[in-house]
């Protein structure tokens, strides 16, 4: 196999390993050290793949992340990775990659003969009118949109996340930033080290310059060398800092397996997520070369100057045969020498700036390379790769004197460069204009961060290493360090500079719109012509052109294009860059996979799962369960055969007329002590609670102080200043806190305390007439008749040969005894009851019969019949508010006009006309009959409430509903309806809420 | 994500915490003097402020505390956290 484009010699690749991989169906070879760029443009591949919008044929253009046109999937199977920038892919062998939008080749291709009827805002306008269009334009770019395929099968490889502190964090290990850890790393701190790419090094890898009369390479090892000797640094290869957030925090991704092939299924960690606090941080990050606008700039074979250095130093590829370079500042001849220097001809360099003098200037006119000055490439040439570009004279703002043709296969272009601001901007901070550079640079911070290098403007490596030295000694000195011995790297004084020539778009003589397209944005196919019309249409701000023509908005976020597109609009606007400004800089910088921000909190693992002592008796019985906050709760227990209905009216009818018994365990539990306790529930609930006698139990309502209920419970005195509380299963961390803020923030002189023993306890409910006889047979310490044990009461004894805590409590107005354990004995106590129920048929009951039973009875659940807007007088509660009470959280609430209206959402029973129909939960209720049976049909129609909570009642022989309803206590035999979605309607009669034993004797037997 | 320093347990992630709104709005003593006007106001109305804001935290998933912060909600720098019955120079801002 053949690599066309590989230098006979040169750059960091291993020759002795030879790697294939597949590129869209074709196998390649390329060498260990290549990026999957490289690779590509040393086996001749140009035209990688199509562009998103108007599907015009695309190459590589940089060699880093800003790459926006080189998109690819990579890898196969339950691993392939979609988006991924073939300039950031290491290759290794067996790699498979391909480019999505060229499976939409032939059927696309028509809209870029087309494109001008695609110009800027195209979606926003179809969405917009014909009203009727959009929905033909939205299946049809919904078939050729995304940039990649999710796989389809479960990821098998792990991904896991580190939280790691530091005294410095270096961003970018290029010279700055390694000269800034090295400082850093002397006195001893803690320092992060993180770089995105394989190797450390940044420009060092492939520059020409030396330090200390060395390779900038060897520099690097040497330093590299030093900092893994400090037992406290920290170096992170292949980790990119994608997001800084408050205080310091930043996001780094680091790739620990992708990079060397598709073994991720067998469990290898794939991905770390590591989450740093720094004390002080050092951006080191760079700069991005940004290109210039010119007519099909686009083309195969248009690249940026210094991906084309990069291709040629460091991976020994050369991108093209014949190379024009054009230029707007000096940066760029660098690579016209390397070029020269790697036996690639240079047809000529055109340079915007009238009269090119600078020192690299001299260096390429004397290796024969023609040098236009005051020039453009106003054109290029060539359908599917460069074949030659249109030069001619720049005077002013238009093009002047013939067309020159001039032979070529590559543009190496430079218009200037955008220093990489984009983390320290993260946190807010904008970036501020800096003329001589022509470019956005870090604003002076006040957190605790700092930049240098490139990002600050400057260009020259001696710059680069003195900022990082001074750098790296200020953190760490921030830090709370004595910096260490500086590094004292001598580099040759940079070759003398001509200024850049800020330039923005390569005028043409006719309008903007007409002609070839120059474009800003390659990912999303932003013309100069889209922004110029978004200016004519309006826009003003950037950040409303930036979502009109799409500038930025790809998978590069704009990193080449964003500068140039904010300058392009300004000069359209007759306006100054920094008026303009930039759109908001967000994280991630590049694309962050799922699975490193969930790590291992997924499956299993995504969210505690919490279980009765009982657990296993419920599974081992059939139950279906249900999710109640994180707890798994028996919903039901079906029987062979049965129907779920038939389950249900089983357990029902079992309860009401035998025994039923449910584990209720998972009942929020709270003990409260103290000798101010009486006081504090007394100003927490309702009801009053400093009258309770030791061994009662009172119903209560928890409201917030807007006079909403937000939890209720039964509270039981189990002796002077000494309370247990219950609270709904979800409510309960809830009102812990509840608790505890009104202790800590409001009645800190109170002497009391709160400690939570929801899983110290097990509780099993054993309701029904006879549940006396059940309970009875397994305790022989507690008097359990009526005399002596009241409804509402509580007594401590014996059961099952257990210490328990029983409560004469009930939530199915049944006769009913709750027995409290120690949780580790719940299954003992559970197995005991069941035992001596066997005899009166023993039911074990779910969640779902609860439901039932309570609504039978009309006992609220907060949460589902209460909403957070429910007061106690909404809900018909008056009885639970202590008359004589002074005070209590959300009493003054209760007589506010709002509250006190009668036309308030209230609380009633449903009974539907038809007595098979149960009403669906969540449905809404109105007045008016339909319009055909209704000549006074209103519309819109009044809304007058909701089904809180519907079931169909064994007891009753019927379907029943709770309900809220608008003034709903007054309309007691109403008719009230509720449309279903289906169009029929279901009528049914506005009642009371107790439906079932209305004198609630059956308790009190 | 912030990094919240709790009085008692020394600085935490922001994910041990849960907020708890404005601090120092003292509940009235004697509710049923209030006007309807007085008391809403007690109940609903809070400054939202741009800049130093007095505020409440909880160390839910620590020591259970509450604490108050003097944070800008601009730049989210806290000045100083401290126990509800310190008193602060200054008092109420």
């Amino acid at each position: 196999m053949t690599q066309p484009n590989r230098l006979a010699a040169g750059g960091r690749i291993d020759r002795d390993r030879p790697l294939t991989f597949t590129f869209n169906g074709k196998s390649y070879q390329g060498y260990a050290g290549d990026t999957l760029a490289s690779a590509l443009i040393a086996n001749g591949v140009s035209l990688i793949g199509r562009s998103f919008k108007l599907h015009r044929p695309r190459g590589i253009v940089g060699a880093g992340p800003e790459e926006p046109n080189a998109i690819m999937q990579v890898g196969k199977g339950a691993t392939v990775r979609p988006d991924q920038r073939a300039t950031q892919v290491e290759l290794y062998d067996g790699l498979t990659a391909s480019t999505v939008s060229s499976l939409w080749f032939d059927l696309m291709g028509i809209n870029n003969t087309f494109s001008g009827l695609l110009p800027a805002g195209f979606y926003y306008k179809t969405f917009m009118w014909p009203k009727n269009y959009w929905p033909y334009f939205e299946r049809q770019i919904r078939k050729a949109a995304g940039l990649g395929h999710s796989p389809i099968q479960p990821d098998p490889a792990r991904y896991d996340k580190m939280h790691a502190h530091c005294d410095v964090l270096v961003v970018g290990a290029g010279p700055a930033g390694l000269a800034a850890a090295l400082v850093a790393g002397r006195a001893g701190a803690r320092v992060m080290l993180v770089d995105e790419q394989a190797e450390f090094g940044g420009s060092l890898l492939t520059t020409s310059e030396q330090i200390n009369g060395r390779s900038g390479a060897d520099w690097v090892a040497q330093t590299v060398a030093e900092l893994e000797s400090m037992p406290e640094v920290r170096l992170l290869k292949r980790a990119t800092a994608f997001g800084q957030y408050d205080h310091n925090f930043v996001g780094v991704v680091e790739d620990r397996n992708d990079f060397a092939g598709d073994s991720s299924s067998d469990n290898a960690l794939r991905h770390r997520y590591w989450r740093v606090r720094a004390a002080q941080i050092v951006h080191a990050t760079g700069s991005l070369e940004r290109p210039l606008v010119f007519a099909n700039n686009d083309r195969p074979g248009v690249m940026m100057a210094s991906a084309v250095s990069t291709y040629v130093n460091r991976y020994g590829v050369a991108p093209g045969k014949r190379a024009v370079v054009f230029t707007n500042n000096d940066s760029a001849y660098q690579t016209a020498l390397d070029l020269h220097a790697a036996n690639v001809e240079v047809a000529a360099v055109i340079d915007v700036r009238a009269q090119p003098s600078g020192e690299l200037a001299a260096r390429v006119r004397k290796a024969g390379v023609p040098v236009y000055g005051g020039y453009v490439v106003a054109n290029v040439r060539g359908a599917r790769r460069v074949k030659r570009v249109e030069v001619q004279r720049l005077s002013g703002e238009q093009l002047t004197g013939d067309r020159m043709m001039i032979d070529c296969d590559l543009v190496a272009n430079s218009g200037g460069w955008s220093p990489v601001v984009h983390l320290h901007c993260h946190t807010g901070a904008l970036p501020v204009w800096d003329d001589e550079t022509a470019s956005f640079l870090p604003p002076a911070s006040t957190h605790a961060q700092r930049s240098i290098g490139a990002v600050t403007g400057v260009s020259a490596l001696r710059d680069c290493l003195n900022q990082g030295i001074d750098g790296g000694a200020e953190a760490v000195r921030a830090a709370g360090f004595t910096p260490g011995p500086a590094p004292e790297p001598s580099v040759a004084p940079a070759p003398c500079a001509m200024p850049l020539q800020p330039f923005w778009l390569v005028p043409k003589n006719k309008p903007i719109s007409r002609g070839p397209k120059q474009f800003v944005d390659f990912q999303n196919d932003t013309s100069a012509a889209d922004i110029v019309l978004a200016a004519r249409e309006g826009y003003k701000s950037i950040q409303h052109v930036k979502r009109y023509t799409a500038l930025g908005f790809g998978t590069d976020q704009g990193k080449l294009g964003n500068i140039n597109g904010m300058a392009i609009l300004a000069r359209t606007l007759g306006q100054t860059i920094p008026e303009t400004g930039t759109t908001t800089f967000r994280p991630a910088y590049t694309p962050v996979s799922f699975g490193a921000m969930a790590g291992r909190d997924m499956g299993e693992l995504y969210d505690p799962i919490r279980k009765t002592a009982m657990h296993e008796w419920h599974v081992a019985h059939g139950a279906l369960f249900e999710n109640v906050g994180q707890w798994k709760r028996a919903w039901y227990y079906p029987k062979h055969g049965e129907t779920m209905q038939q389950s249900l009216d089983r357990e029902c009818l079992a309860t009401r007329e035998h025994v039923g018994v449910l584990d209720s365990s998972t009942l929020g539990k709270i003990e409260v002590h103290g000798p101010d306790a009486n006081e504090f529930l007394d100003m927490i609930y309702t009801g009053g609670r400093r009258k309770m006698k030791t061994g009662t139990c009172r119903y209560g309502l928890m409201l917030h102080e807007d006079g909403m209920i937000f939890d209720d419970g039964v509270t039981a005195k189990l002796g002077d200043n000494h309370y247990l509380l219950t609270t709904t299963s979800g409510g309960a961390a809830g009102a812990l806190r509840w608790l505890e803020e009104w202790q800590q923030t409001e009645w800190p002189h109170m002497d009391v305390f709160f400690t939570s023993v929801t899983d110290q306890w097990a509780t099993v409910a054993v309701n029904g007439p006879d549940s006396r006889k059940v309970v009875e047979a397994v305790c022989d310490d507690i008097d359990l008749s009526n005399d002596a044990f009241r409804f509402m009461a509580f007594r401590e004894g014996t059961v099952a040969g257990i210490p328990a805590r029983v409560f004469r409590i009930s939530f199915t107005g049944e006769l009913a005894f709750e027995i409290n354990v120690d949780a580790n004995q719940g299954r003992q106590l559970w197995d005991a009851v069941m035992a001596a129920g066997q005899p009166y048929g023993i039911t074990a009951y779910g969640t779902e019969t609860m439901h039932i039973l309570r609504a039978e009875k009309g006992f609220i659940v907060a949460g589902q019949d209460t909403d957070g807007t429910m007061t106690p007088l909404d809900m018909g509660m008056h009885w639970a508010i202590g008359k004589n009470k002074v005070d209590f959280i959300g009493k003054r609430s209760l007589e506010r006009p709002d509250i006190v209206r009668n036309d308030r959402k209230q609380f009633v029973g449903l009974l539907p006309t038809d007595p098979k129909t149960v009403l669906p939960e969540g449905a809404q209720l109105v007045s008016q009959a339909a319009p055909e049976t209704n000549p006074s049909f209103e519309s819109p129609v009044p809304m007058e409430g909701h089904v809180s909570s519907s079931y169909y009642s064994a007891a009753l022989g019927r379907s029943i509903a709770l309900a809220l309803v608008k003034g709903g206590h007054q309309r007691h035999g109403e008719v009230i309806r509720s449309p279903q979605p289906d169009g029929h309607v279901i009528e049914a009669e506005i009642t009371g809420t107790v439906f079932y034993d209305k004198e609630g004797a059956r308790q009190n037997v | 994500m912030l990094q919240i320093p709790c009085p008692w347990c020394g600085p935490r992630d922001q994910s041990e915490f849960t907020y708890a709104g404005e601090a120092h709005i003292q509940r009235p003593a004697d509710p049923s003097q209030l006007s309807d006007a007085q008391w809403a106001d007690y109940v609903f109305m809070r400054r939202n402020t741009r800049g130093r804001f007095r505020e409440q935290w909880q160390h839910a998933h620590g020591c259970q505390q509450f604490f108050n912060a003097v944070r800008d909600t601009v730049t989210n720098r806290i000045e100083t956290t401290y126990r509800p019955d310190e008193i602060v120079s200054g008092g109420r801002p």
